[in-house]
């Protein structure tokens, strides 16, 4: 059995969209810890005089939202490797906001190279308003190599 | 933070030259992302799994890569498309540079709609990130 044939069942299925806070002090933290001191991330009262209003989410900090778990779908938890990520954003994200977040496994496939068989689950990942607008659609490949 | 000059293809983006990274940082990034794999934080666990001492997040290095997109656009424009692949590893130590350059110019309603390739370097001028990114800013 190809080491892809396991996941491949799961394409198109996706996770119940989960209802996370976007916390001002979670930015903070977030922005502190990769070390960006845009004014944008920490101070309300400049926000609160640019277009935005309010405390901005920097463009990765969707990643640390919880997309809830695609049913009977399970990760494998070593030999795991983030391939890429993309993000394609429609509208910003602020302190305040609700947002809804989901996961899809979007495609499955193998390839063989000098490392072995490298099986790589592409993701889509869905963050939208309560009326379902998306803020921002995320792509992430993960690398999974079953002799790792 | 705003710019107001037309981009121009060719043109250079960055440099941003990142502080060291240390392992607090790495320990922060975690409780900040919620991502606690191990190899990014215990170096024990890192060096049993091949690693040799524990690695960066891959997002954080991103994230670098985000900053500097962040400070091009400013507060008036906005960043629309951002990609990477993860190509190489961090360590605590590497000074990461984000650089990236112009590859398409178009006007689209008053404002300036900027394709680019961006990436991030360590100071052994390897790849570590790369990948492409699409943002608007207005037209001056």
């Amino acid at each position: 059995m190809a080491a892809a044939d396991k996941f491949r069942p799961f394409i198109g299925r996706a996770s119940t969209p989960v209802k996370n806070e976007v916390e001002k002090g979670a930015i903070r933290k977030f922005a502190e810890a990769i070390g960006d001191p845009n004014p944008l991330y920490r101070d309300e009262q400049y926000a609160a005089g640019t277009r935005y209003g309010h405390i901005v989410a920097p463009p990765t900090f969707s990643r640390t939202f919880d997309y809830g778990v695609i049913p009977d779908f399970e990760l494998p938890v070593a030999g795991l490797i983030h391939g890429s990520q993309e993000f394609n954003y429609k509208k910003p994200i602020c302190a305040g906001d609700v947002v809804y977040c989901a996961n899809k496994l979007l495609d499955v496939f193998e390839k063989s190279g000098s490392l072995g068989t490298m099986v790589f689950l592409v993701f889509e990942q869905t963050v939208a308003d309560e009326a379902g607008e998306p803020f921002l659609v995320q792509k992430s490949t993960v690398i999974y190599r079953p002799q790792a | 933070m705003e710019r107001m000059e037309r981009y121009q293809p060719g043109q250079a983006l960055g440099p941003l030259v990142k502080p060291p990274v240390t392992k607090t940082q790495l320990v922060m990034y975690s409780g900040a992302s919620g991502d606690f794999n191990p190899i990014h934080t215990v170096d024990e666990f890192a060096e049993q799994a091949g690693l040799g001492g524990v690695i960066a997040h891959g997002m954080l290095t991103m994230a670098f890569v985000g900053q500097m997109l962040s400070e091009i656009v400013g507060v008036e424009g906005d960043l629309l498309t951002f990609g990477i692949r993860f190509t190489g590893m961090v360590r605590p130590g590497d000074v990461v540079t984000c650089e990236g350059t112009v590859k398409e110019v178009e006007d689209v309603e008053g404002r300036q709609v900027v394709r680019a390739d961006v990436w991030g370097m360590t100071q052994k001028q390897e790849r570590v990130v790369a990948g492409h990114a699409e943002f608007a800013v207005p037209l001056g």
